[in-house]
Formats: C-alpha cells, sequence, structure tokens
C-alpha cells in the first residue's frame, strides 16, 4: 500500500530521491486520508533554507490546519503551484500530483535514517 | 465515557468518522465534508441531532417563566410556531441560544447539545410560579432533512401538508407511521425539515428517510458540513462566536432582544450596553489574500493594530472563498471595511461584507 521506492518520517511525509541531489516530498495517503478534504496548502518560498523539523508548509483540511516538517536538511529549490488552485491533489494523488516541494539536499546521508515503506507501515500499525 | 444517539451503528456502518463532540460520539463525515455539503445545496442532506436537548416547560406560568429567562417576546410564539431566542446572563452574557416551540400543552426549548446540562441548571433553578420542568433529550431522537429537495423527500412519508408549513412552523404528524413534531426550521440556509420523536423510533425513521431521499440525491451529512453549511449562511455557532463574554448586541442578534419586555435576565446589562454604545460587533469577511481564517486568529487593522479576533473561519464550499466571523471594533465593522488576519505572523488582506455569503433559500410565510 505504501509505494516501497519512497522513504517516509513518522511526522507522514514520504520522500523520493530525485536525480542527483534532488528529493520531492510530500505526505502521504494515511495523512491525507486522516485530514479529509484538504482545501488549503501553503507552499514554501523558493530558495527557503530548511533543517530537518522545521516548517516546510502547512496544509490545511476544513477542520485542521497541520504542520508539514522538512524531512531532511535543503533548501526549496522547487514546489508544486498547482496545489494553489487545486489543493485537492493531496487527496486525490498524494504521490504523484499532490507532491508539495522539492528540495536540494547537501547531505543524502541523511535519506538513510529515514522510515522504509515497510517500518512506515509497521509505525501506522502501531499507532492505531 | 461518551453518550451515543441511537443511530451511532447506523452512523458506523455508513462508513462515518465519528468524534467526541459536546460528550457524544457524533459522526464528524460520513463520505467527506465538502462533498456532503454540495449534497446538501444540490439535493439535501440527512443529519443526526439527537444530540441536541430539549427541555419542556408547561403550566399555567409557563410563558411568564420563558418571558423572564429568555431575550426575545415568548408572548408572540402562537401554538404551531417556533422562535429564536437567547438565555442571557445578568451581565447580557450568552448562556445559550436557543429555539422555542410553542406546543399545545405547553413549550418545548431546544437546546445546544454541549449546553444541555448548564441550561437544565440554569433554567430549573430560576423557574418562576406554577410550572412544571421535564428533560426529555434523553428520549427525544432529532433528525433533519435539510436543503432543496427536503420537502419533496418529507412529503413521500407524510401526509401532513408540508405547503401549509413555512419557516419557523412546527406541527404534529406521522412520518413513516412514527409520531412526531415536524419543524420547517435548520441550520444550514437551505429550506427543510427538522423532525423531533420518541428515540427508539430512531433507526426506523432513519432507513425511511434514506431510502426514499438516496434515489433523489440525498445523503447522511456529519457535523463538518453541518458547520460549512452555517458558516455560508452567517449563523452563529455557540462556543465559538457566541459565548458567554459576548452580548448578543455585539454578535448581531439585537432583533431576539426585545427591551419593551419589561423584565428578563440581563436586561438591564443590554439596555446600558446600548445606551453606552457598542464596542465590539460580530461581522463576516471574505480572504482577499489567501489562507483560512480560523478560531482564535487575530483582527489587525492596516497599522498592524489588533481590533479583534476570528472566532469561525472555513473554506466556503459553494463559493470556494475562504470566509469567516470575527469579532471587531464597531468602527471598522462596516462592509467594504479592509481587515487583516493574522495567520503563522502573516497579516492576510480580508473584506467586509454585508449578509450572509451564501443567500438562505428558507421557506418564508408571504
Amino acid at each position: 500500500m505504501y509505494p516501497v521506492e519512497l522513504r517516509y518520517t513518522k511526522e507522514h511525509e514520504w520522500v523520493k530521491v530525485e536525480d542527483g541531489n534532488k528529493v520531492r516530498v510530500g505526505i502521504t495517503d494515511f495523512a491525507q486520508s486522516e485530514l479529509g478534504d484538504v482545501v488549503f496548502v501553503e507552499l514554501p518560498d523558493l530558495d527557503l533554507e530548511v533543517e530537518t523539523g522545521d516548517n516546510l508548509a502547512v496544509v490545511e483540511s476544513v477542520k485542521a490546519v497541520s504542520d508539514i516538517y522538512a524531512p531532511i536538511s535543503g533548501i526549496v529549490a522547487e514546489v508544486n503551484d498547482k496545489l494553489s488552485d487545486s489543493p485537492e491533489l493531496v487527496n486525490q494523488d498524494p504521490y504523484g500530483q499532490g507532491w508539495i516541494a522539492i528540495l536540494e539536499i547537501q547531505d543524502a546521508s541523511q535519506i538513510g535514517a529515514l522510515l522504509t515503506a515497510e517500518q512506515y507501515e509497521a509505525y501506522i500499525e502501531e499507532s492505531k | 465515557m461518551s453518550k451515543r444517539t441511537p443511530l451511532y451503528e447506523a452512523h458506523v456502518a455508513a462508513g462515518a468518522r465519528m468524534i467526541e463532540f459536546a460528550g457524544w460520539e457524533m459522526p464528524v463525515q460520513y463520505t467527506g465534508v465538502l462533498e456532503e455539503h454540495k449534497t446538501v445545496r444540490r439535493y439535501a442532506g440527512l443529519f443526526d441531532l439527537s444530540h441536541m436537548g430539549e427541555l419542556f416547560i408547561s403550566g399555567p406560568d409557563a410563558l411568564e417563566a420563558l418571558q423572564y429567562l429568555t431575550t426575545n417576546d415568548a408572548a408572540k410564539i402562537d401554538v404551531g410556531q417556533a422562535q429564536y431566542s437567547l438565555l442571557c446572563l445578568p451581565t447580557g452574557g450568552i448562556v445559550d441560544d436557543i429555539v422555542i416551540y410553542r406546543l399545545e400543552d405547553g413549550y418545548m426549548v431546544v437546546v445546544n447539545a454541549a449546553n444541555s446540562d448548564k441550561d437544565v441548571e440554569w433554567i430549573q433553578s430560576r423557574l418562576r410560579g406554577d410550572v412544571t420542568f421535564e428533560n426529555r433529550s434523553a428520549n427525544t431522537a432529532l433528525l433533519a432533512v435539510q436543503g432543496p429537495l427536503a420537502a419533496e423527500i418529507l412529503a413521500k412519508l407524510t401526509t401532513t401538508d408540508l405547503d401549509a408549513l413555512y419557516s419557523f412552523e412546527a406541527c404534529r404528524g406521522q412520518v413513516a407511521g412514527v409520531d412526531a413534531i415536524i419543524s420547517r426550521t435548520g441550520y444550514t440556509g437551505e429550506d427543510g425539515f427538522e423532525l423531533y420523536f420518541d428515540d427508539q423510533y430512531a433507526v426506523q425513521l432513519w432507513t425511511e428517510l434514506l431510502r426514499v431521499g438516496t434515489p433523489l440525491g440525498m445523503a447522511p451529512v456529519g457535523l463538518g458540513a453541518r458547520d460549512t453549511l452555517r458558516l455560508e449562511a452567517k449563523l452563529s455557532l455557540y462556543g465559538n462566536d457566541l459565548d458567554e463574554n459576548t452580548t448578543p448586541l455585539e454578535a448581531g442578534l439585537s432583533y431576539f432582544v426585545r427591551f419593551e419586555k419589561e423584565e428578563f435576565i440581563g436586561r438591564e446589562a443590554l439596555l446600558e450596553q446600548k445606551a453606552e454604545g457598542i464596542r465590539r460587533k460580530l461581522v463576516g469577511f471574505v480572504m482577499q489574500e489567501r489562507g483560512i481564517p480560523r478560531h482564535g486568529y487575530p483582527l489587525l487593522s492596516a497599522s498592524g493594530e489588533k481590533v479583534g479576533v476570528v472566532t469561525s473561519g472555513s473554506v466556503s464550499p459553494s463559493t470556494g472563498k475562504e470566509i469567516g466571523l470575527g469579532y471587531v471594533q464597531s468602527e471598522l465593522a462596516v462592509p467594504g471595511e479592509t481587515i487583516y488576519v493574522e495567520m503563522r505572523g502573516k497579516a492576510r488582506a480580508a473584506e467586509i461584507i454585508k449578509g450572509r455569503f451564501v443567500a438562505a433559500k428558507t421557506r418564508r410565510r408571504p
């Protein structure tokens, strides 16, 4: 159920290693389902420098405001502008068109510290 | 331990996400807030509101007792009519907002679930004269059918002449063979009905309403969409927009405060506030810059000074705009005025609007 090519955080973000030193970040299917209809996404500014755990974006559903944290330190290289007018993409296609930002990272070793699909699924099961 | 309505199992079976609300386990959504909201505006929605409180006051002095307890003029309620009213503290702060029905044999006062225990205590300890008080909340079910097709759907289950019933009117009748108070009221801005009946028939009536309503597009609707629907209709929510520190005059509810009544709890304080001038007012606003206003966010003037606070906010599912309600200093509480909502440290512009966000479609008596 959780794509095996992605890595995950306990804050329910996914990370996809792109070409070179870039990673794509979004929220998991579990996260979007818990949130319900996403109606607003506040995207970070380009070139914003974030450390692991810093606020990267805000995803809002009708009822809840959710902070999205940087899963890895890096610089915001790209944001998904489509979410400004179509925040529902986060619900409809969380691992595809619902991505949030692309970070340029310095330290690729941080990726190894993230959860695998199997570990993330186990974590979800545990916390249920 | 939270309470459950007789429809708890039906909600879970329908795929509802249950949340704790005012001590009750209630459905917040079935398929999704946005979809349920649009279903009500387009077709009709079915709501379980059995958590709300129903208090009965009867006896020779029932009217007098209500006149003392409430701000509106209960003498104007004829049998078969309902009236929006308020319970106030001596300070003018709002204890609860309520709907009073006059029945053949007395009055039914419908109160917010979150305030039910408080209201029972408040009312009981302030009853005057020869009156009988009865709290029938525990065995009264309340279902609402709301939306443009509500009348068509309900007509399939009742011989009661619904055409004779206008907004804020009620009668006794049978729905699917169940004795009910059929009331043309609601909390969505749509035409619709609320049905009060013995809670042993809750599953039966819920099932029958879905059976006849589903083919017409009706679906069950949770508290999530109930909130966005009432917000678009600019209907206040106790606990968000109204509380013991706000008065009806500040909340734009002056129409429901009848100072010509000689005595009611809160009258002196409210008269004094009216004479001194109302310092802050509840306004509706539409965001000009993107962002969702949330309860508790500060409202700022153009110069960045704090001038108020957001009490409710959401995306309006009908218009796609971000909307909110909040109290602002009276000088700024003017339609067309720009105010700013502080969100995560940034000030975002909003325009104060006049009236509702979405026009009401209730069926008013001509």
